[in-house]
């Protein structure tokens, strides 16, 4: 770990909590400045490197020394605006860097492929804003700001996705019912904060934690609380809040769904956590009446439903998005149960989807590179065109569905043991059912890969045609990965341990 | 129950602005309109903001050079810099939750006794810079929003949201119309 923090130069490594905000940032105007889509696109990669470098520094200085906190132009909070880098949302970084990183890579024969040249900069640029959002989002500790950077990365979101509609109109409706959805939730949000000021007369959040610690909850406490799980649950596609999610994955940009899958929801849910966890504190009683009752409640019933939507859709991308749904409600559940032990698992499980819907997204961009098909039915016989991504779909999709040796299966088993200990048979039950309903959504799209032959051609077997290695040296990286942290789940098992063991400390 | 709702006049119009645009942005198909009423949602919460900084009978928080904050002597400390009344009015809000949790509810009007006992009384004025955020937040949504509506308007010739839906669904089930 000493080897991570010493990556940079002192000097430098003392700013990288900053750092990692503004380099995107800056970057952004950068890339929209260039002549050429291609030209942004090197700004992107070299800042989705930097970014992902300074991850693993802030890895290292936090697993030095605790916690790391960056006073903003000198300011010492409470007052100012602090950065702040601790167990919880190190991971969160890392997550955001690096498959963010990966989706660069993957986005460039992508992006070739659906936006108009002349907007490519923009686009680039429009990205790396939402980049610097997510990332904002997870590394300040000052809920005020934390709206801002919220909002900063849901504005770019929309635009992103409605870049989209190159190839379908649809996604100018989804992008537009997903500005009005996600305004309300961030104005739901606002009110909870300024509720939470009332009460505590500061917007640090440690210092809030601190406050309510001492003067105890009452009902404006309570009102905020509210205010921020809908606002928040919103963002996160939490159950009935999901609405907006599946036509804005099914129509935006490949690329942008892929990086979207893999990471703007969990943000959300770790702002969630944040709050929930560090804020409000788990042993008071409306937010342990909300664990059971709310989360736990939503969580099963998104696990259930939105798995019987996924298996009933014809686009694939679509069903793809109703799967994201039933996922969040596992880490729902997770948060659910109030417990170290439900936390690390929701939390590894969020990671590990993260990897698994990467790989999927990204796959199913491959196919819709190379023959324009987003349909289930469409998929029939690419097993044997493009047999290389068909693979990495295959081994993400069993990860999906959490078969033995994929990360999936972790993920699941973590969750059942906690489960179990918490002495929820009935958790246990929902999850075994909404593990069958994926097989029967991943079996629909695999079967179609596999087993259907390929129309047309008159039996004449169709040529292979691989997809860029661009796009195929991405995917495998999170294929791979999808089995390799099955057999060596130490890090990620310990990266959400300590998570869950930092936020359930309190601030 | 008259009382409570007297003591909080200034949140009732609040309230009522919220809701008429909530329910705006529900009831109309138009989604011009149902842009204005997101606008007019944010700018309740806007409004929201600005009332808890009020502090009854506080100046302006603007510290001037010529003696008139000079008693203040937590923020002539500071600096003469207006910003750092924020940071004075912070404290003191600080101080006022941390002696009366009860009061939690009105703790700018608490802030303010606080600081009427220091020396002179001032708004509180980070609500008021907080909102200035939020005002630009709102004009990017706003513009982003009607710059979609104009992008709907002319791949499907409709801005009401039966006939896209109409549309789509036209799309979906593969029948041309």
């Amino acid at each position: 770990m000493d080897m991570l923090a010493s990556l940079l130069p002192a000097n430098i490594a003392v700013h990288a909590p900053v750092l990692i905000v503004v380099i995107p940032l800056m970057a952004a105007a950068i890339a929209a400045l260039m002549p050429k889509g291609f030209y942004s696109w090197i700004v992107v990669l070299v800042t989705a490197i930097a970014v992902a470098i300074l991850s693993l520094v802030l890895l290292g200085q936090v697993a030095g020394a605790g916690a790391v906190s960056y006073a903003v132009g000198g300011w010492a909070p409470p007052i100012g605006i602090e950065l702040r880098a601790d167990m919880l949302n190190v991971p969160l970084l890392l997550l955001v860097g690096f498959v963010g990183l990966l989706c660069v890579i993957y986005a460039l024969p992508s992006v070739r492929d659906e936006i108009a040249a002349k907007q490519q900069p923009l686009f680039y640029s429009a990205f790396l804003v939402c980049f610097t959002g997510l990332l904002g989002v997870t590394i300040t500790g000052d809920a005020f700001n934390l709206f801002v950077f919220l909002e900063i990365s849901s504005i770019s979101t929309y635009t992103i996705i409605a870049m989209g509609a190159g190839k379908d109109r649809r996604a100018l409706t989804a992008s537009y019912n997903y500005l009005v959805l996600g305004t309300i939730g961030a104005t739901f949000f606002v009110i909870g904060v300024g509720f939470l000021y009332m009460a505590t007369g500061t917007l640090n959040m440690a210092d809030m934690a601190a406050v309510l610690q001492e003067n105890g909850h009452n009902r404006v406490t309570q009102a905020a609380f509210a205010f921020i799980v809908v606002g928040l649950g919103l963002k996160a596609a939490m159950f009935p809040l999901h609405v907006w999610l599946p036509n804005a994955y099914a129509f935006a940009p490949n690329f942008v769904t892929a990086f979207l899958a893999s990471t703007a929801t969990k943000v959300a849910f770790y702002a969630l956590l944040r709050f929930v966890f560090s804020i409000f504190h788990p042993e008071v009683h409306f937010v342990s009446v909300s664990f059971t009752w709310v989360f736990a409640v939503v969580g099963v019933i998104a696990m259930i439903v939105a798995s019987v939507q996924a298996v009933f859709q014809t686009d694939a991308r679509r069903l793809l998005a109703y799967s994201s749904v039933a996922q969040v409600g596992y880490m729902m559940l997770g948060l659910g149960m109030g417990t170290a032990s439900g936390l690390s698992a929701s939390l590894l499980h969020l990671m590990n989807h993260a990897l698994m819907k990467g790989a999927l997204f990204m796959a199913l961009g491959a196919f819709a590179l190379n023959f324009g098909v987003r349909r289930v039915k469409d998929l029939a016989g690419l097993g044997k065109v493009m047999p290389a991504s068909s693979m990495a779909f295959t081994i993400a999709g069993l990860s999906l569905v959490g078969v033995p040796l994929t990360v999936g299966f972790t993920s699941k088993w973590y969750l059942v043991t906690a489960a179990l200990e918490r002495g929820w048979w009935w958790a246990v039950a929902a999850l075994m059912l909404s593990s069958l309903l994926a097989l029967a959504y991943v079996a629909r799209l695999l079967a179609a890969i596999w087993m259907e032959p390929a129309p047309g051609h008159q039996g004449a077997a169709p040529a292979r045609r691989l997809a860029p290695w661009m796009v195929l040296a991405p995917m495998s990286v999170l294929a791979f990965a999808n089995i390799y942290f099955f057999f060596h789940a130490d890090p990620l098992v310990g990266l959400a341990r300590a998570a869950a063991n930092a936020v359930m400390g309190g601030y | 129950m008259f009382e409570i709702l007297i003591e909080r006049f200034n949140y009732i119009p609040i309230v009522i602005l919220m809701m008429t645009g909530l329910y705006v942005v529900i009831a109309t198909g138009n989604l011009v309109k149902r842009l204005v009423g997101l606008s007019l949602f944010q700018t309740s919460v806007f409004l929201l903001y600005i009332t808890m900084g009020k502090v009854f009978g506080g100046q302006p928080p603007i510290i001037a050079d010529d003696g008139h904050g000079g008693g203040h002597g937590d923020a002539a400390g500071h600096g003469e810099a207006a910003g750092h009344g924020a940071e004075a009015a912070g404290h003191a809000a600080d101080a006022a939750t941390h002696a009366a949790p009860a009061a939690a509810d009105h703790a700018a009007d608490a802030a303010g006794h606080a600081a009427e006992a220091a020396a002179i009384v001032y708004s509180n004025p980070l609500p008021h810079v907080l909102i200035l955020t939020a005002i630009v937040v709102g004009v990017a949504t706003l513009a982003v929003g009607l710059a979609l509506v104009v992008r709907i308007r002319e791949a499907y010739g409709t801005i009401e949201d039966d006939a896209l839906n109409a549309a789509d669904y036209s799309l979906e089930t593969g029948s041309s119309n």
